[in-house]
């Protein structure tokens, strides 16, 4: 790794305008969930660290979604190993920082609304049992043991005790911040990355809407945005939008226990269907509203609303938890999950462009994923073995032939 | 809740105020079949707020000025209901719309009951429009001050409304406070109906503007006003304080004593010029915050207006930058009641032209005249009566920036000066004010001031946009989404 650099340990802001070359050794593309891990991982290891974003810290998917870590939607493979690995690093890598985004073990239900579903969960978490997840069977009349206000017709559920929530808003802000303490770290906000630096094929920085900034490593954190900058670098990751939208009701007293969602919607996180699919999870936070997802859709980066969509969401939360059909609903938003054909994370060093790194792609879980994923990459970065092998997330998986070639 | 979708009309107005009044009227002149709706109960908004219509009372019109030009209005809508070219639904609220999914196709706009609906009123499900004019109005704008979630405290607009729709007094000694000419109103108002006020403390200084309440003359019916509000001011005793400020409000439980504290040149709190009075009652305005969220809805452009709130952008028809949407009134730039019958005029003519029907030229320069004057005079009362420049001072660490989330100065400036948000939604999303009911209505104007002192910059329209930008214009119950008629 290159040595230590000029620049100073807290910038909050750089003045607009051109600012002359600097240097970091790792600079990293995105301030969500994703790049901040990185950057504080980064830190730790006591690596200087540039972060480039263009809006704000969390502004892109990582507060457009629902903070939830699950192991509960996961079934055996590489996914669940990282998801198991990363609760560990939230649990005790982080587990000093857990109150600063309100990070709340209470468990996820899963619930099954016919006899053949219920017999599906059954067999679900047998599997998932040899996998390592903590799951029990509840059966019909102790559900509402667990959620006094669902509804009573349900026919069997699971309970998963290590599913987890947090604030993923906080967790990116208080990551960064946590990284300034660590060593040299410098934010650029409403800052675009616009291309990449190469010295051959190697990726040596990244050219932005204020100047150009060098570094030992890039690593590209850009979300859904992902392809854009691997194409910056000749190279093709598959990273795609799949659109969700959220219900936000009005603060409550509690009436949501567990993070609670229909047994289907582990089928709709496995689909690769583009078409609209929606299945129901519902939680509340601490703040007292509860949050009512979940839709996915392939419609590229549009944010339009869709009444049609929205409605269908309603009709299943309805269903689910009948004391919500009077309370209001207060706004909603739409976010952009960032993912890959074959429904895996980008992970690590790009061969094809040497000193390119990527962290994204976790599509729906990318706020559970982020911690695990973060330490994997900067303990692959800095010659360590990594505690997980994340060779199975490469980006040399993709297509050989670069964008240049074709 | 929710019915069917209407017929496709050629005119949906949002508002029946001052503005959406005249153009509903105005428009259905023109031959277009006009849906007006408007969340309140009866026509007249903000302004011309009324006993209930049903139950008449002699005095009708006591408090108001331009009384005339509402009855004439109403008169007017009347009788285009009679002929059926208006439908006219108040307790309507509109909580979405869609846009037009083609040129040639119509806005769908949906609707709910809102909290002023009476039982005899029939909302509409969701409404097919070719054209809307948007005429949301707008609201007091507010800064929070230690003490200003004590029960007692309220927006001068609030004061008023009590005052002028069930003649209920909100206290007994009061303070008026803030900044603007809309203060005097409703001092005087509350003197009228038997309230002794404290003071008016403007926290202007009123140099450069005439140093009196009479000044005002470039638009001589404002002028007229003035000279009445000075007499009235006169004939109650209330003292007019500029330069002042309420800086602090204390009582246990209620309302019981308010600091009066002079402010320096540069807007600062003067130390050492502390005054406590008693009272139960502490009237805030600082001056206005325009409704924007259905102007965001459609897309429109806006901008920051001389008061440094969020106004849209319109052309000389009142035409948004959005296709077939006219704005009016203070969604425009906040310039009182008679500019806003003005623009609303225009609008009605603008979509009546732009629909087909053949308008009135001279008409058109002489309403673009009055507006034009109007807003002259508007913008060199919001330079004489600006936000002071430095409100923060009077702040301390756990005063509630938003009341709605018990979100306080302290945690608000933890996430602009040690999570680096330097942006208001920034603020919003790490510290929660304007997340809870009123959904930043309130603490929105503060919230960005606030972000943006950190870097010692000017507003910009996104600081304001992202904190007024809903996804739905108002809540609307889990219920009504689930049951929702869609084409
Ligand atoms: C409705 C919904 C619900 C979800 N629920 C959950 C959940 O419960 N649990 C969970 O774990 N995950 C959930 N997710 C998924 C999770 O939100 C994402 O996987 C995660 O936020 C991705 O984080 P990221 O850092 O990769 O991307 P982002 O948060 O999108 O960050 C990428 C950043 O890169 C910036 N950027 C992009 N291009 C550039 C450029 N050229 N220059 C500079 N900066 C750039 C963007 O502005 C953005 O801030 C949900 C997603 C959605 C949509
Ligand atoms: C305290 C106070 C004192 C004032 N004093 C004066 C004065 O002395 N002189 C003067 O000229 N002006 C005064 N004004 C300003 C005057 O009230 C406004 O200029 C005028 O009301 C603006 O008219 P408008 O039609 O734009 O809006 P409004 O009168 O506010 O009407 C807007 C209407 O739209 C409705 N609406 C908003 N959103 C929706 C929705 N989503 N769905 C359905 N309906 C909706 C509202 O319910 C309301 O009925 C004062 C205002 C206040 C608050």
């Amino acid at each position: 790794m290159t040595s230590a650099l000029p620049l100073p340990p807290t910038t909050p802001r750089v003045p607009a305008g051109p600012t002359t070359a600097q240097r970091a050794d790792v600079i990293v593309i995105g301030a969500g969930a994703l790049g901040a891990a990185c950057a504080y991982f980064a830190a730790r290891a006591g690596l200087s660290v540039l972060i480039v974003e263009r809006g704000q810290i969390a502004s892109g998917t990582t507060s457009a979604c629902e903070g939830n870590l699950l192991v509960s939607d996961k079934e055996a493979g590489h996914e669940l190993d990282l998801s198991l690995y990363s609760q560990r690093v939230w649990r005790e890598d982080l587990a000093e920082f857990q109150r600063l985004w309100e990070f709340e073990s209470k468990g996820g239900l899963v619930v099954a609304r016919t006899e053949t579903s219920a017999a599906n969960l059954r067999d679900l978490a047998v599997r998932q049992r040899d996998a390592g997840i903590q799951v029990t069977d509840v059966a019909a009349e102790e559900i509402s043991g667990f959620e006094p206000n669902i509804n009573p017709e349900l026919r069997g559920a699971a309970f998963y005790p290590q599913d987890a929530q947090l604030q993923p808003i906080l967790m990116a802000a208080h990551l960064i911040r946590l990284a300034r303490t660590l060593s040299p770290t410098s934010l650029l906000t409403n800052t675009e990355v616009t291309g990449l630096i190469r010295e051959g094929d190697r990726v040596t920085g990244v050219r932005t809407s204020r100047g150009d900034y060098s570094g030992g490593a890039v690593i590209n954190a850009a979300g859904p945005w992902a392809s854009t900058i691997a194409q910056m670098a000749d190279v093709s990751v598959p990273v795609l939008p799949r659109r969700g939208f959220v219900l936000v009701t009005e603060p409550l007293p509690k009436t949501v226990f567990h993070k609670v969602y229909a047994g289907e919607y582990v089928a709709a996180t496995l689909s690769s269907d583009g078409g609209l699919q929606t299945s129901p999870v519902i939680e509340g936070t601490p703040a007292g509203t509860v949050l009512i997802g979940s839709s996915r859709e392939r419609v590229g980066f549009d944010r339009t609303s869709s009444l049609p969509v929205l409605r269908q969401m309603a009709r299943e939360a309805a269903d689910l938890f009948p004391v919500l059909r009077k309370k209001k609903i207060m706004r909603f938003y739409a976010g952009f999950r960032p993912y890959c054909p074959d429904h895996l994370p980008v992970l690590g060093h790009d061969s094809r462009a040497p000193g390119l790194w990527h962290a994204g792609g976790h599509e729906g879980a990318g706020i559970g994923l982020s911690a695990g994923s973060a330490k994997l990459l900067i303990q692959s970065m800095v010659g360590e073995r990594p505690d997980l092998d994340i060779t199975p997330f490469t980006p040399d998986r993709f297509a050989e032939n670069s964008y240049a070639d074709r | 809740m929710v019915g069917p979708m209407s017929e496709t009309t050629d005119l949906l107005v949002v508002g029946a105020g001052p503005a959406g009044l005249a153009a509903a009227v105005t428009a259905a002149d023109h031959g277009l079949r006009v849906m007006l709706v408007d969340a309140g109960p009866q026509p007249g908004g903000q302004y011309w707020r009324h006993p209930d219509e049903r139950y008449p009372v002699a005095d009708e019109s006591a408090g108001h000025h331009g009384w005339k030009v509402l009855t004439k209005l109403r008169d007017r809508l009347r009788v285009h209901r009679g002929a059926g070219h208006i439908d006219y639904r108040p307790g309507t609220q509109v909580w979405f719309i869609e846009a037009p999914k083609t040129e040639s196709s119509p806005w769908y706009v949906y609707t709910t009951a809102s909290v002023e609906a009476q039982p005899d009123h029939v909302p509409t499900g969701s409404v097919r429009a070719m054209r809307i004019v948007l005429c949301p109005g707008g609201y007091d704008r507010q800064l929070p001050v230690p003490g200003w979630d004590l029960p007692g405290v309220m927006a001068a607009g609030g004061v008023q409304a009590l005052l002028k729709g069930s003649r209920t007094l909100a206290g007994r000694r009061a303070v008026v406070a803030g900044t603007g000419p809309f203060l005097l109103p409703v001092a005087v108002g509350l003197a009228e109906a038997g309230a002794e006020v404290v003071a008016i403390c403007e926290a202007g200084n009123l140099t450069g503007w005439a140093k009196n309440v009479t000044g005002a003359v470039q638009v001589p019916s404002k002028g007229v006003e003035g000279a009445e509000y000075a007499k009235a001011l006169v004939k109650h005793r209330i003292p007019y304080k500029t330069s002042t400020a309420v800086t602090r409000i204390d009582g246990d439980g209620q309302v019981q004593s308010a600091v009066l504290t002079a402010l320096d040149r540069r807007g600062r709190p003067r130390s050492g010029s502390e005054r406590a009075v008693e009272v139960d009652l502490v009237a805030f305005g600082w001056g206005f915050t325009p409704s924007m969220e259905l102007v965001q809805a459609v897309g429109a452009e806006t901008r920051i207006g001389s008061d440094e709130s969020l106004i849209a952008v319109v052309d000389d028809m009142q035409r948004s930058t959005a296709s077939r949407v006219y704005i009016a009134g203070e969604a425009t730039g906040v310039g009182g009641a008679m500019m806003a019958v003005a623009e609303g005029e225009l609008a009605g003519l603008g979509a009546a032209g732009d629909n087909g029907s053949s308008i009135d030229g001279a008409r058109v320069r002489k309403l673009r005249g009055i507006i034009r004057r109007s807003a002259a005079f508007a913008q060199a009362m919001h330079h004489a009566h600006p936000v002071p420049a430095r409100w923060t001072d009077w702040l301390t660490e756990d005063t509630l920036v938003c009341r709605c989330e018990e979100v306080t100065y302290a945690q608000v400036c933890h996430a602009r000066d040690d999570l680096s948000a330097d942006e208001a939604r920034s603020v919003k999303i790490l510290a929660r004010p304007g997340m809870g009911w009123c959904q930043g209505r309130v603490c929105g104007f503060a919230c960005a001031k606030i972000a943006a002192a950190n870097e010692d910059r000017d507003l910009s329209p996104d600081d304001l946009a992202r904190m007024s930008k809903r996804s739905l214009a108002t809540p609307v119950s889990l219920e009504d989404l689930a049951d929702l008629t869609l084409e």
